[in-house]
């Protein structure tokens, strides 16, 4: 099978701070979060390759710039909404690692006390609403809960992320439609990791500008560098902005690249080992915010003590998800209905 | 010193080839670097180290074949950490690495007792004793057309609760595409009835997204025939998200719209839906008879916190039935009723098909054979004692339903009583449904395809023969 066309890795960024600025303090939080994902996602590979990980699992690994720059804009009562590759969001929109953990281990302790699994995690008081496993439903569901903010008229947004293959359905169109005819604070934030499972872009879309899909409903794009924290957080701000003031939805396309395979069992046989080497060694977010850090003149140590404690919280996390008990077999029946007294 | 376990690739695999070891002892590795290659039949991955330190030994030779998971493979020295694939420190912790999957007994399922019975027969649903309100003795009654009791369900409802809104195709200014919006829009302007693009996919998402954030939609589908298409919000997304979510998301979200046969509108058009939704745990699903019940009921879905599926029938919108005056007119869900007494023989039905049964037993009394009439009024959670007990004292059943039989709701009624009333069956139990095709267009074949008055008398004959 050809090779996808090397123009689809992100485009080459220098490592220096370009227009969007941050301070010290910022760049730490945001380096954080995104190692934090990151050695989250390791270990739950690590995880799934002892078996205490079970179905799919789908890793964020790379992409971290997107979901940390995404949700520095996100306030009090926004609500994120995502598809099937959800670890990363969920601990970029705030919630506790090790409830996510114990979830991917299918434990009592799991945010949906096991029953929900990698793809099916919801956590209200941070306003994360899944976790879909239906690859687009998740856009449908995210402009009602935009249709939710504007009817509510409380200011709030929706961030609605979803994939460069999710943006092949059909149901996103018929949202873009109505988010654009209704003026609603609709974040779309299509993160274009270059591969549906297995298909390339080139192989999957008559036009490859996802940016630009909202064009014929008049929803303005913008294309933005995934791998640049700061780039993405700055986009972001400005379309939720736009959607606070009632200007109506934005589409956002994120290019950024997936290290892993689609899910654990992914042989990767699309796309070239240098293909993926060349994004890690050039490209990588991570060693990006590591720049940004050093002309930040953020220290050795200061660094060096966030690795330490995001190497804690994640074996605690491992630790957490292992201790916690199966969910009772009593909870086989509970929250099929809502119990209503008659 | 840790040791490094080969890893698994999917959940089926137990063993697979160790190809290629791209470090060596000696070296240092960081987390994410690739450390070595195994395969199985199905793929190639390359093993990632997921913490830094020094690799002390190879355990298992590259090109080693049928390698174990979890089996030892490299071992690593210096920090406390673990490495690549899976680890563990096997002096500490020998055999804490398999996944410790505890085997518990499955529920007993205790049969007799449907709501304690497994999944198949209903998820349990907290016993309670449900009643029709009682109709005080000078309350007026109005006659209403079914449309015009669910608009005024709809109208109550959203007078006392401004989460609850209506969006749908044609459904404001329009007034509705069978009229059952009339005057909503007049009342509560476009902000809560809502037109929308022909997009059923994308509406019903939207409603649940909605729903999710805590408001109160009514979504109409202009034909449930046309949701079909959002089918997988309908399931995928309302039914299963508070069970997937662990209770936490709701989705109190009513989805209506004319179901089943109309006239001689063809195959696409014309469906009864019934079976398809009372299937799926986490769906309400009611399919009311009369204008009382159309009303009442609409009400309490609007109300309930759960996803309920509401199927009006196309062809009796413009029927009139009396309708009580009473403040607040709620009926509840999962409660059959009763509609007519009888000895001989239970026929059961709902929706349309509760007046072709009326009309049946009527006829039938004049030949000496005493129906009695039960009108399902909900599908899930169907109410099973109603059923039961009614079979108990007649001890012959027939079902009716306007779709098709193979796994209907026929196929449900008579399963529970022939589990739960064998002994007093005297006739295998019979059921009434349209034939096992699609629908035809031609007026003579259309005839021919539906059930109707005689076909249930044919029923209820043979099982009393």
């Amino acid at each position: 099978m050809a090779r996808a066309a090397q123009k689809t890795t992100p485009s080459k960024a220098s490592a220096t701070p370009v227009t969007p600025t941050a301070s010290k303090d910022e760049l730490l939080k945001y380096y954080r979060e995104m190692v934090l994902i990151r050695r989250f996602e390791e270990r739950a590979g690590q995880l799934y390759g002892m078996g205490l990980i079970g179905g799919f699992c789908h890793l964020y690994i790379g992409q971290e710039a997107v979901a940390v720059g995404v949700q520095a804009s996100q306030r009090k009562g926004d609500r994120v909404i995502t598809g099937y590759r959800d670890h990363g969001h969920m601990l970029a929109a705030g919630m506790d690692p090790n409830e996510v953990m114990a979830e991917l281990t299918g434990r009592s302790g799991g945010s949906s006390r096991g029953k929900g699994g990698s793809m099916h995690m919801f956590d209200v008081p941070t306003g994360f609403f899944g976790g879909h496993g239906i690859v687009g439903a998740q856009v449908s569901l995210g402009t009602g809960l935009a249709f939710a903010s504007k009817y509510r008229d409380d200011q709030s947004v929706a961030f609605i992320y979803f994939g460069d293959g999710a943006a092949n359905q059909g149901q996103v169109y018929e949202s873009f439609n109505m988010a654009q005819l209704w003026k609603l604070p609709a974040i779309y934030i299509i993160e274009n990791n270059q591969y549906a499972m297995g298909t390339s872009i080139e192989r999957s879309s008559s036009t490859t500008e996802l940016s630009q899909r909202g064009a014929s409903f008049g929803i303005p794009g913008e294309k933005v560098d995934g791998m640049d924290v700061l780039a993405v957080k700055d986009a972001v701000e400005r379309a939720v902005a736009r959607a606070r003031a009632g200007e109506g939805p934005f589409i956002l396309e994120v290019k950024t690249y997936r290290y892993r395979g689609h899910s654990m069992s992914d042989p990767a046989k699309y796309r070239t080992k240098e293909e993926v080497d060349e994004v890690k060694k050039t490209r990588d977010p991570i060693d990006h915010i590591k720049a940004l850090l050093a002309e930040a003149k953020a220290t050795d140590d200061e660094i060096k003590a966030i690795d330490a404690d995001i190497k804690a919280i994640v074996a605690e996390a491992v630790q957490f998800a292992q201790e916690s008990p199966e969910p009772d077999p009593s909870e086989l029946y509970t929250d099929v209905y809502v119990e209503t007294a008659a | 010193m840790t040791d490094i376990l080969m890893p698994a690739l999917s959940p089926t695999m137990e063993e697979g080839t160790l190809t290629k070891w791209h470090i060596k002892a000696g070296d240092t590795v960081k987390a994410g670097d690739v450390i070595a290659e195994i395969e199985t039949d199905k793929a190639t991955m390359e093993v990632e180290a997921v913490d830094e330190g020094e690799i002390a030994e190879i355990l298992v030779a590259e090109g080693s074949e049928n390698v174990k998971v979890n089996t030892p493979i490299a071992r690593m020295a210096g920090e406390d950490g673990a490495a690549a694939g899976g680890t563990s420190k096997p002096e500490e912790e020998a055999g804490s690495v398999a996944a410790p999957v505890a085997k518990h007994d499955a529920p007993e399922a205790k049969s007799g007792d449907p709501e304690q019975a497994p999944a198949q027969s209903g998820t349990p649903i907290p016993r309670v004793e449900l009643h029709d309100p009682e109709i005080p003795a000078d309350a007026k009654m109005v006659k209403t057309t079914i449309r015009d009791a669910l608009r005024d369900a709809m109208a109550e409802e959203m007078r006392r609760d401004d989460s609850v809104f209506l969006i749908g195709e044609e459904v404001a200014q329009y007034q509705g595409a069978y009229k059952v919006s009339r005057e909503l829009l007049q009342e509560f302007g476009a902000k809560r009835v809502v037109d929308t693009p022909i997009t059923e996919h994308g509406f019903a998402g939207l409603g649940v997204g909605a729903a999710m954030a805590g408001l109160k939609p009514i979504v109409e589908f202009m034909t449930w025939n046309f949701g079909m298409q959002a089918i997988d919000h309908v399931i995928n997304s309302a039914a299963k998200t508070l069970y997937m979510s662990g209770g936490q998301i709701r989705a109190p979200i009513v989805f209506r719209g004319p179901n089943g046969a109309a006239s001689r509108v063809g195959a696409q058009h014309s469906q009864d839906y019934s079976a398809w939704y009372a299937n799926v745990p986490g769906l309400k699903v009611v399919a009311p008879y009369d204008a009382a019940d159309a009303k009442g009921l609409l009400k309490a879905a609007i109300r309930d916190p759960n996803p309920v599926v509401f199927l009006e029938h196309e062809m009796m919108y413009g029927i009139e039935f009396d309708v009580p005056e009473v403040e607040d007119w709620l009926v509840p869900i999962g409660k059959a009723k009763v509609r007519r007494e009888g000895t001989d023989v239970t026929i059961t039905a709902h929706s349309r098909m509760v007046g072709f049964a009326l009309q049946a037993a009527e006829q039938l009394e004049a030949e000496g054979i005493s129906c009695e009439v039960v009108d399902l009024r909900t599908l899930r959670p169907l109410d099973h004692d109603t059923i039961v007990e009614s079979v108990k004292k007649t001890s012959r059943l027939v079902s009716a339903e306007e779709g098709w039989g193979p796994m209907g709701v026929g196929a449900e009624v008579v399963a529970r009583v022939i589990e739960h009333a064998f002994d007093y069956l005297d006739a295998p139990p019979l059921r009434v449904h349209q034939e096992d095709v699609p629908l035809p267009y031609a007026a003579n074949l259309e005839i021919l395809s539906l059930p109707g008055v005689d076909k249930i008398v044919a029923a209820v004959r043979k099982v009393m023969a």
